[in-house]
């Protein structure tokens, strides 16, 4: 049997259901990661590098060591030897060499997390520094294409003839945009607790997958898996950066082996985040679009560059949306890479969607304005009866009723079409468009337990992950209609690798798969058990494989608008209004989704108007690097966000028919406001942020259109 | 976070005295700014002399209708304090566009009034800052500078002062009441914060062992209206990347007196001397507002990065004017 | 040294208290009560707010020596003895406003700080009452309905 045959009949799925993890957090008393009751822990503050790149020549501990309350302090030279260092991000204090500014270098174990901190900062280290290159510039001679992008993807794709198409296009846009380094700053730094006993590693770990942190940290310290144990039953948001385990993780384990049957603490500070917990590369794209008088793309061309680690390898698929949005006969897309001395970037909130549709998503907007045509019309006129790439058919697709119910919402009839021409108050008002988009992921390998217990009850088990997704409530859900009974007889334990393996709460693929094996399971239990399983029968289910996958290319879609306000004499820019409409099939829970949805958005317009992490390229960091400086949006600077979704009915994509809702919310965001301030102003914005100093001064000036019309 | 000793002053005389016999003690007062400074090292002191509940947590009226604002008073307060909001709009302004309630809550007046900058160098004790250790340079030159100076730096230093509180009170000319080892003494707040030069180290002239112990407040012809207006990168909660205090007189439609402070643009509150005496005696219009700034600015030295900040500043003096003066926002 | 407080109405005794500690450490280390949580250290994000002497604050800008004979009001302390929730906190969970519930705890204690001084407010009041408190998962709408909806019921005597 295929996990996909034959729909959960929808009965707790669909209902607003609180969050049933929701009591503990606003009591204080769920227990992250940090505050596992672990006995008398001892605590551990890292020791990072303050050059971009060079060897260690000289590591002086002994005032450290000195500091009352320290147990031990840990450098290249006397840190545990790890028993794989292929992956050199993990490989902490493997060697003398430095590969990026801010590295672990060592670590100090203390008594209290003051003596270690102060402790740390009493290592004198010393180095033979080389020269080092941490900026991405786009000119550069040494971009080299990765073997394939983030995801699995095709470094590069080619469709038709794209130079000859441009070349004879009536409308042609050739333009470069630029989105700025994220990083992603969830609410919880990441938080290792690590103890070692008898030889086996516990971590309660601050994790977006407890098995996946299983898998990659075993081989590093030569354990079987089942050696460690991995715990994580809350988590303070992730948003990517604790999708796959960085170096404290690693660090604090080590830690851990000098001090057996203690408990090592740790918690980065959250300056120490913008170095070893992953970030969102810049990226820079060259897009140039070919169309007909009318609108109809003939040609559609994306070349991206963004950064990796020397170290480590990350290629953000930042083209792989454009070739499936819109309908062209000639399309290529490639990606290069500038490889720098930069800590390794990794995912957040959909790598390669979020940025690429930015790009993508404004050069649209340029080219409406060029064919003269309304931006919604233009992007119904390129809906592609099929993927563009594949040719298969669409499992389900509506961008066009979403861009339509979304317009209707803004009243997207109040849009003046010339920039610049509506003024309310000292204010320039414009209104913006742009479309959404996040792939259907099938992600294998995921198992749930569901074992019958008395008066009807069930336990259901799965090592799943719930960042503040809603994990804990939807899975819930399911698992009822799977079984047929009311939610409140359902016991859902995740966060633990007690319970079967679970894919990562990654691509927004969690639902999907993790309740795909529940379903799997609870209809294995009925099949062997009938409705009244006796006390302690229990089924095992898996995700299995889905081979609609095969047939169908499978998308969320949606439409984003925008009213952004400019203060005419300070540039000060405010978004009063944002509405999101989305086609995303079966929404599980209407509660925890819009939140997922209307969170997405909010980070969107944080990257359209405040985040960047300004790298000093004479140091090799980020400059801004604590929350007073990375701006992210706070309550003041969000308005009205009005998220809503169309009735879509996809039976293709999953036993529940839904699709993932936890990252589409970020994909489009930043071009319906970019869009929105240059209807309001005249001023195209083609580098995230959308700071104030680019809308100050004459819409003119250098920041033109770069349109052609033959 | 360096050991240090702490001790809780009972009086303005211990605390100085406290102070006085250590070189490396320093008054802790609501914790918002030097506790951060302990955590990341930036300061290191050997004792704290925490001087937050001394009696000095009073506002007074001041004969002939000035007020006294004690150093203890809270920023919440001050900036809640019915006189000051009837008397003062554009203090209470500026206090509730700087930080936030939690912040302001604890933050106290002289806390206020010394805080330190905000340039991502000075608090990051891995890089070179002529401010935190003497000589051993500026990194911010070259380097990251959008909330950096464009009036009065120096080679040494292009830092700016973070207090929205202090640009409200340096155009409403406050006075510092100070008591230090040699006694007490009254600084006018235009001397009492200072420009680089080659000691950027010095943020103002106080001594050690010198205590504010309160800030005056002189009186304002009730003609006079007054406002706070502060543009940053977001809409709360942000350090300002320019803020204009000003405070206008205007008669039979000429300016019968101004005062002027502009905050995010030097490494004190800016006091606007030149805009001012531009606009003395000239009729309150769009043009000798505009004449004004663009007089105070014509000195403006920007550096990398922050050259948007000279016609941002231009452009806000000149809409702040105009809300005095009645005019609608254009 | 020895710190005496009261926290949430109890009296507390701290010893070996180091001076350079910050309330946040003592109230989660020593005390056992880590519903403040550390999300920055710098005050910037509002995580760890508790009440000092009644008014919201960042307890790790607090350092311990300062909160002797004061008194301290935390997350633990908002819900009834009998484990009932109070307003907020009932209208947090049904608003849907939590999501990782990182940020809840500081929100909820600025959130019942405004409803005690001010039961009825705009959402100009919340949202300056609230702008310290940072959170990356919600987008603060749902928090602003929670706080408008504790309003209510509290303002009908609920």
């Amino acid at each position: 049997m295929t996990a996909t045959q034959g729909r959960v009949r929808p009965r707790a799925i669909g209902t607003p259901l609180d969050r049933l993890d929701g009591r503990a957090k606003v009591t204080g008393s769920a227990r992250y990661a940090y505050e596992q009751p672990v006995g008398e822990p001892v605590y551990l503050h890292a020791v990072q590098a303050t050059v971009a790149r060079g060897r260690i020549t000289g590591i002086d501990t002994e005032a450290a060591a000195a500091v009352p309350g320290v147990l031990a302090v840990l450098t290249h030279r006397n840190a545990p030897r790890l028993a794989d260092t292929r992956d050199a991000e993990l490989a902490v204090l493997q060697s003398d060499a430095v590969a990026f500014r801010g590295q672990f270098v060592g670590g100090v174990v203390a008594t209290t997390s003051e003596a270690a901190r102060y402790a740390a900062s009493l290592v004198r280290t010393t180095y033979d520094t080389q020269p080092h290159d941490s900026v991405l510039r786009p000119d550069r001679d040494d971009l080299y294409a990765p073997e394939s992008v983030n995801g699995g993807f095709a470094t590069d794709t080619e469709q038709g003839d794209v130079e000859a198409a441009l070349a004879s296009a009536a409308v042609t846009v050739d333009q470069t945009y630029t989105t700025a380094m994220n990083h992603n700053n969830p609410m919880e730094p990441h938080t290792t607790v690590a103890v070692w006993n008898d030889g086996e590693l516990t971590l309660y770990e601050s994790t977006q997958g407890v098995h996946m942190v299983r898998s990659q940290v075993a081989p590093l310290f030569g354990l079987q898996p089942d050696e460690v144990h991995v715990v994580s039953p809350f988590v303070g948001g992730g948003f990517g950066s604790k999708g796959t385990p960085h170096a404290p993780v690693v660090l604090a384990a080590m830690a851990a082996r000098l001090v057996p049957g203690r408990a090592v603490r740790f918690a980065l500070t959250r300056p120490q985040m913008f170095f070893v917990a992953g970030y969102r590369t810049p990226t820079v794209q060259h897009i140039r679009l070919g169309a007909d008088r009318g609108g109809r793309l003939t040609a559609i061309s994306v070349d991206a560059v963004s950064q990796t680690s020397r170290i480590k390898e990350f290629a953000e698929q930042t083209a792989v949306a454009a070739r499936m949005m819109y309908a062209a006969p000639h399309r290529r897309t490639t990606h290069r890479l500038a490889r720098l001395d930069v800590p390794v970037p990794s995912w957040m909130r959909a790598p390669g969607e979020c940025p690429g549709m930015f790009a993508a998503e404004v050069a649209m907007d340029e080219l409406a304005e060029a064919c003269g045509l309304d931006p919604v019309e233009l992007r119904i006129r390129n809906e592609p009866a099929t993927d563009p790439e594949t040719g298969r058919p669409f499992s389900s697709r509506n961008l066009v009723a979403c861009l339509r119910e979304g317009a209707r919402r803004i009243g997207w009839e109040r849009r003046e079409q010339a920039p610049r021409s509506r003024r309310e108050a000292g204010h320039l008002v414009g209104l913006g468009v742009a479309a959404s988009v996040y792939p259907v992921f099938w992600m294998p390998g995921s198992s749930a337990t569901v074992r019958a217990g008395a008066g009807g009850r069930y336990t259901v088990s799965i090592g799943a992950a719930d960042l503040g997704t809603g994990t804990w409530t939807a899975l819930a859900q399911i698992a009822a209609d799977a079984l047929e009974v009311p939610v409140e007889r359902v016991e859902l334990r995740i966060g633990d690798t007690a319970f079967p393996p679970a894919s990562v709460a990654g691509g927004s693929s969690g639902i999907t798969a993790w309740g795909s094996a529940v379903v799997h399971a609870a209809r294995r239990l009925r099949e062997t058990y009938g409705n009244a399983p006796p006390d302690g029968a229990e089924a095992t289910g898996e995700t299995g494989d889905n081979p609609a996958t095969e047939r169908f290319a499978m998308y969320a879609f949606g439409a984003q608008f925008a009213e952004v306000r400019v203060d005419e004499e300070t540039g000060e820019v405010r978004v009063p209004r944002l509405v999101g409409v989305f086609a995303a099939g079966c929404v599980i829970n209407p509660k925890t989704a819009r939140s997922q949805l209307v969170g997405g958005m909010t980070m969107g317009l944080s990257m359209a108007l405040h985040e960047e992490s300004h790298v000093d390229g004479r140091l090799g960091q980020v400059a801004n690097h604590d929350l007073a400086e990375y701006h992210i949006a706070a309550n003041a600077d969000v308005g009205d966000i009005d998220v809503s979704w169309i009735d879509e009915d996809d039976p293709h994509v999953n036993p529940m028919g839904s699709k993932g809702i936890g990252e589409i919310g970020i994909v489009g965001t930043a071009a319906a406001v970019a869009n929105a301030a240059h209807n309001a102003t005249g001023v195209r914005v083609r580098d995230l942020p959308i700071t104030l100093d680019k809308l100050l001064g004459d819409p003119g000036a250098g920041n033109g259109p770069a349109v052609r019309r033959r | 976070m360096k050991p240090f000793a702490y001790r809780r002053a009972d009086d303005v005389a211990a605390a100085v005295a406290l102070l006085s016999q250590d070189r490396h003690a320093v008054f802790l007062g609501g914790g918002t700014n030097l506790v951060d400074h302990l955590r990341l090292g930036v300061a290191t002191p050997d004792t704290l002399v925490d001087v937050s509940r001394l009696p000095l947590d009073r506002i007074e009226e001041l004969p002939g209708g000035g007020l006294r604002v004690g150093a203890t008073v809270r920023n919440s307060d001050l900036a809640a304090d019915p006189l000051v909001r009837q008397r003062y709009p554009v203090l209470s302004q500026a206090l509730l566009s700087g930080a936030s309630g939690q912040l302001r809550n604890a933050a106290t007046t002289a806390g206020n009034l010394l805080q330190r900058t905000r340039c991502v160098y000075f608090q990051d004790v891995t890089t070179a800052c002529n401010k935190r250790d003497p000589g051993s340079g500026c990194s911010a030159l070259g380097g990251y500078q959008r909330y950096h100076a464009i009036l009065g730096a120096s080679p040494e230093c292009t830092a700016t002062h973070p207090s929205d509180m202090a640009v409200a009170m340096a155009a409403l000319d406050a006075v510092v009441q100070v008591v230090g080892p040699d006694g007490e003494r009254a600084v006018p707040i235009g001397d009492f914060h200072r420009l680089p030069g080659d000691r950027p180290h010095h943020d103002t002239v106080l001594g050690h062992g010198d205590l504010v112990t309160a800030v005056d407040l002189p009186p304002l012809p009730e003609t006079v209206r007054s406002r706070y207006r502060k543009v940053r990168d977001r809409a709360s909660y942000a350090f300002a990347l320019v803020s204009v205090a000003a405070a206008l007189d205007v008669r039979d439609g000429v300016v019968a007196d101004v005062r002027i402070a502009l905050g995010g643009v030097a490494h004190k509150p800016w006091r606007a001397s030149l805009a001012e005496q531009e606009l003395r005696g000239a009729p309150a219009t769009e043009d000798s507002f505009r004449r004004a700034a663009e007089a105070e600015l014509a000195a403006a030295q920007p550096v990398d990065g922050n050259a948007f900040k000279v016609p941002l500043a231009r452009n806000t003096l000149v809409a702040t004017l105009r809300e005095l003066t009645g005019g609608t926002p254009r | 040294m020895r710190v005496t407080f009261t926290v949430n109405g109890r009296p507390q005794e701290a010893d070996d208290v180091w001076e350079g500690e910050s309330l946040l450490y003592v109230l989660r280390e020593r005390m056992g009560l880590p519903g403040s949580k550390n999300a920055c250290e710098q005050g910037e994000c509002g995580s760890c707010t508790v009440r000092l002497d009644g008014v919201p604050v960042c307890s790790c800008l607090v350092a311990a020596g300062q909160v002797q004979g004061r008194r301290v009001d935390t997350v633990e302390g908002l819900a009834g003895e009998d484990g009932e929730l109070s307003a907020i906190q009932q209208a947090f969970v049904d608003a849907g406003a939590v999501q990782c519930g990182f940020c809840t705890p500081g929100l909820l204690v600025a959130a019942d700080e405004l409803l005690e001084h001010n039961p009825s407010p705009s959402d100009g009041d919340i949202r300056e009452a609230l702008s310290g408190n940072l959170c990356r998962c919600t987008g603060y709408e749902k928090i602003l309905d929670a706080v408008r909806l504790a309003a209510a019921r509290t303002g009908q005597g609920v």
